[in-house]
C-alpha cells in the first residue's frame, strides 16, 4: 500500500533523509528505531505532509497516488493518519467539536452520510471509555493543560475515532509511564487488522512488546541500514545503535 | 493639522438653535451645558496626533472635517422587528430604545417604569429626560462627576447637547433580575451626529445586569459621540456589555465607572469594526476591596480602524483588576489598544492584570499595543503582556492532518480565539456575538454564500 523509493529531504540546508526505502503492505506493522537525529521524526511528518521539509529526490507512492502531490488534509482523507510526536494544543476548540469535525470531513469525502450528533457522541464515548480517557477532556480545547500521558492518549483515541487506512506513530511512547502504555498500546491492538497497516517510530524497545511489530528497520543518518523482524529490536535494545552503524559503514567502504 | 473652523461653528451654531430646550432644564444642568460648549469652543477636537499621547494612534480628521447634522427625526420608527435582528436582542430582557439620539417611547419598555416595576426589583429606568423631574438630586450627584466635560473635545460636546439619555438606578439592596437593554440605533445614513448619554446608578449592594448596544439601522458614515458613567456604591454588583456594532461610522465612547468599597464591576466590549471606533473606557476603584474584571474583543477588517483606549486606577488598596483584550484582524484594518494601570501611593495589596492579545490574519493589518503599568505604591501584584501574531502553523497542519480542510482550519481557529472572551459572555449573547464575529470577517462571509 505504500512505496518509499530512494526519498531525500531536506530542512533548509541539511539533509536529513538520504535515500530512504520502505515499503509496506496491508496488514503489516512496521516498526523504525534508530538513535537521535536518525530521521524518524523527518519521516513520519514527511508522509503526512508537515509543512517546512522539502523532497529533493525519490517518490512516495500510497495505494497507486502520488502521495507527495497531495496537501495534508487530502492524504488525511485518503487515509493516512499520523499520531504527533508532539500534540498540538488548540486554544478555544473543544476536543469533541474538534472530532466531529474531523470525522465528518473525512465522512463527506469517503461519500458517507453524516452521523447524528448523538450517534456520534455514543460512539466517541465509547471509545473514550476504552482508552480510559477522562470524559471531562472532551469538553476541554484540544490537549491545552493535557498532561504527556492525557495527549498521546488523544491521539490514539484519535485513531479510533478517524479510522484510517495508514497509521504513522511518532514515538506515540516517549514520556509515558507502563500503565499509559499499555492503555495506548491496547488501543494501537485494537486499530490493527489485515485492512490496515501501521508504521511506528520509536526509540525504545520498551513499546514493541505489546505491539509487536512484523518487521523492525533500522534508521542511521537519513538511510534504512538493517532490517529485520522482532527479534532485531531485542538486539538492538541490548547492544545499542553502535555496531549497525560500524557494519553500515564498512559495508559502504 | 489644522482645524476645521467651520465644522466647529455648525456645533456652536447646533447649541444655539436648541438653545430653547435647556430653560426646560434644571438651573445646575443648564451651567453645566454652558460650561461645555465653552469649554468645546475652547479646545475643539483632539486633532493633533503628535505629542498627544491619548490620540497617537488614531486620526479623528475625518470626524472633525465632516460637517454634521444635529436633531434629525428619523423618517419613520424602526420596528421592533427591525430592531431585533439588527440588535442583539432578547424577549425577557428590558429595552430602552434610543434612535438617532432620542428617546422612543414606543420602542421603549419603560415609559412607566420611573415606578417600580416586576422583575427590576425597584430599579428606575428610563429616559434621563424624564428622571430630572423625578430624580433630580441624585442625578445631579452623579451626572458630569465622572466624566469630566473638561477631559476632552468629545466628552465636552456630549455634556454640551445633554438633553435625554438612558437612566438607571437601583437602589441600596435591590437586585435586578431582569437584564436591562439599552440600544442606541442609528436609522439615517450619512453625516448625522448623535449624543448618546448614559447614567448607570448602583445603590449599596445592589445587583444588575446591563447591555449597551450601539447599532446601525441604515449603515452610513454618521458620527455618534457617546458618554457612558457608572457608579458602584458599596458592595454593588454589575455585569455590563457594551456592544458597539456601528459598521461604517464613527463611533466615540467615553465610559467612566467609579467603583466604591467592595463593589464588583465585570465588563466585556466587544466592537466590530466601524470605520472609526474609539473605547475610552475608565474604571476608578475608589474603594477597598473593590474588583474589575474588564474583556474585550474587536474583530475589524477592510479599512476599519479600532482605538481601546483603557485605564484602571486604583486609587485604594486591596482591589484587584483584570483587563483582558483580544482582536482579530483582517484585511487592511487598524488596532490600537491602549492600556494603562496606575497603582496610586498607598494602594497596597494591589492585585492587577492586563493583557492584549492579536490575532493578525493579513499582512496589511497592523496594531499597536501598548500596555502599560504605572506603580506608585509598594506591596503589589501587576503584570502586563501583548501579544500579535498570525494563526499557528502548526495547529494549522494538525487540524488538516486530520483532515480538516484549510479554510474550515483557519475557520475553528478564528473561533476558537474569540472564545476565550466570548464563553464568558451570559447567552443569548454569547451566540449573537459568535455570530458577528464571523460576519465581520468577509472571509467567512464569502463562504456563507458558497
Amino acid at each position: 500500500m505504500l512505496e518509499v523509493r530512494d526519498l531525500h529531504v531536506s530542512v533548509g540546508d541539511n539533509e536529513i533523509l538520504e535515500g530512504l526505502s520502505l515499503s509496506v503492505s496491508l496488514g503489516e506493522v512496521h516498526a523504525i528505531m534508530g538513535p537521535n537525529g536518525s530521521g524518524k521524526s523527518t519521516f513520519t511528518n514527511v508522509l503526512a505532509g508537515r509543512p517546512g521539509y522539502t523532497v529533493t529526490k525519490g517518490k512516495v507512492a500510497y495505494e497507486g497516488q502520488d502521495l507527495l502531490s497531495l496537501t495534508p488534509d487530502l492524504r488525511a482523507r485518503a487515509g493516512i493518519f499520523l499520531a504527533f510526536q508532539y500534540p498540538v494544543e488548540l486554544p478555544g476548540i473543544r476536543n469533541r467539536e474538534f472530532l466531529r469535525t474531523a470525522l465528518e470531513a473525512l465522512r463527506q469525502a469517503h461519500g458517507e452520510p453524516k452521523l447524528s450528533v448523538r450517534e456520534f457522541n455514543k460512539m466517541l464515548d465509547e471509545k473514550a471509555r476504552e482508552m480510559e480517557f477522562e470524559p471531562d477532556l472532551m469538553k476541554r480545547s484540544v490537549n491545552e493543560g493535557f498532561s504527556g500521558g492525557e495527549k498521546k492518549r488523544n491521539e490514539i483515541l484519535q485513531l479510533s475515532v478517524l479510522n484510517p487506512r495508514l497509521a504513522l506513530l511518532d514515538e506515540t511512547d516517549s514520556g509515558l509511564d507502563i500503565d499509559a502504555l499499555k492503555v495506548v498500546a491496547d488501543g494501537v491492538n485494537r486499530f490493527r487488522s489485515p485492512e490496515k497497516a501501521i508504521v511506528l517510530v520509536t526509540h525504545y524497545q520498551r513499546i514493541l512488546n505489546y505491539i509487536k511489530p512484523d518487521f523492525v528497520h533500522v534508521l542511521i543518518d537519513g538511510r534504512i541500514v538493517l532490517s529485520g523482524e522482532r527479534d532485531l529490536a531485542m538486539e538492538l535494545e541490548a547492544r545499542g545503535y553502535d555496531w549497525v552503524r560500524e557494519g553500515a559503514e564498512s559495508a559502504a567502504d | 493639522m489644522t482645524q476645521a473652523p467651520a465644522t466647529y461653528d455648525r456645533y456652536l451654531a447646533d447649541f444655539e438653535a436648541h438653545s430653547a430646550e435647556l430653560a426646560a432644564q434644571p438651573s445646575w444642568l443648564r451651567e453645566l451645558r454652558h460650561q461645555a460648549i465653552s469649554h468645546f469652543r475652547e479646545v475643539g477636537l483632539p486633532t493633533a496626533r503628535k505629542g498627544n499621547e491619548p490620540w497617537k494612534y488614531t486620526n479623528i480628521a475625518p470626524i472633525a472635517g465632516t460637517d454634521y447634522m444635529y436633531g434629525v427625526a428619523p423618517l419613520r420608527e424602526p420596528t421592533v422587528e427591525e430592531l431585533s435582528v439588527t440588535a442583539p436582542w432578547c424577549t425577557v430582557w428590558h429595552e430602552t430604545v434610543f434612535v438617532n439620539g432620542r428617546y422612543s417611547a414606543g420602542l421603549s419598555e419603560s415609559h412607566a417604569t420611573h415606578e417600580p416595576r416586576e422583575g427590576l426589583g425597584g430599579a428606575v429606568v428610563g429616559s434621563l429626560a424624564t428622571a430630572f423631574g423625578t430624580h433630580g438630586d441624585l442625578i445631579r450627584e452623579h451626572l458630569g462627576k465622572y466624566a469630566h466635560l473638561d477631559y476632552d473635545g468629545f466628552a465636552a460636546l456630549n455634556t454640551a447637547f445633554l438633553t435625554d439619555g438612558a437612566f438607571v438606578y437601583v437602589p441600596d439592596g435591590a437586585e435586578v433580575a431582569t437584564h436591562l437593554h439599552i440600544v442606541y440605533a442609528t436609522t439615517a445614513g450619512e453625516q448625522l451626529v448623535s449624543y448618546p448619554r448614559t447614567l448607570i446608578i448602583a445603590g449599596k449592594q445592589s445587583k444588575l445586569t446591563v447591555v449597551e448596544s450601539y447599532v446601525s439601522l441604515a449603515g452610513g458614515g454618521y458620527f455618534t459621540n457617546a458618554v457612558t458613567e457608572i457608579a458602584l456604591d458599596e458592595g454593588a454588583n454589575i455585569e455590563h456589555y457594551r456592544v458597539l456594532l456601528d459598521r461604517d461610522a464613527y463611533n466615540v465612547g467615553v465610559t467612566r465607572v467609579r467603583q466604591d468599597r467592595d463593589s464588583r464591576f465585570t465588563s466585556t466590549t466587544f466592537e466590530t469594526g466601524a470605520a472609526l471606533t474609539r473605547n475610552d473606557f475608565s474604571v476608578l476603584l475608589d474603594g477597598p476591596g473593590a474588583e474589575c474584571r474588564m474583556r474585550g474583543l474587536y474583530v475589524t477588517a477592510g479599512s476599519q480602524h479600532v482605538d481601546n483606549y483603557l485605564t484602571i486606577d486604583h486609587a485604594q488598596p486591596h482591589c484587584t483588576s483584570r483587563l483582558y483584550y483580544k482582536g482579530i484582524l483582517d484585511e487592511k484594518s487598524k488596532a490600537v489598544f491602549g492600556g494603562t494601570v496606575f497603582v496610586r501611593p498607598g494602594a497596597i495589596k494591589t492585585n492587577a492584570h492586563q493583557e492584549d492579545k492579536n490575532l493578525v490574519l493579513s499582512h496589511e493589518a497592523e496594531v499597536d499595543s501598548k500596555p502599560a503599568l504605572e506603580i506608585y505604591a509598594d506591596d503589589v501584584l501587576c503584570g502586563h503582556g501583548a501579544t500579535a501574531g498570525a494563526l499557528a502553523e502548526d495547529a494549522l497542519f494538525y487540524m488538516q492532518s486530520r483532515g480538516i480542510d484549510e479554510a474550515m482550519a483557519n475557520q475553528l481557529l478564528i473561533r476558537g480565539f474569540a472564545s476565550e472572551v466570548l464563553d464568558g459572555v451570559m447567552e443569548p449573547l454569547r451566540e449573537y456575538l459568535e455570530k458577528q464575529t464571523s460576519a465581520a470577517l468577509p472571509r467567512f462571509r464569502e463562504e456563507i454564500v458558497t
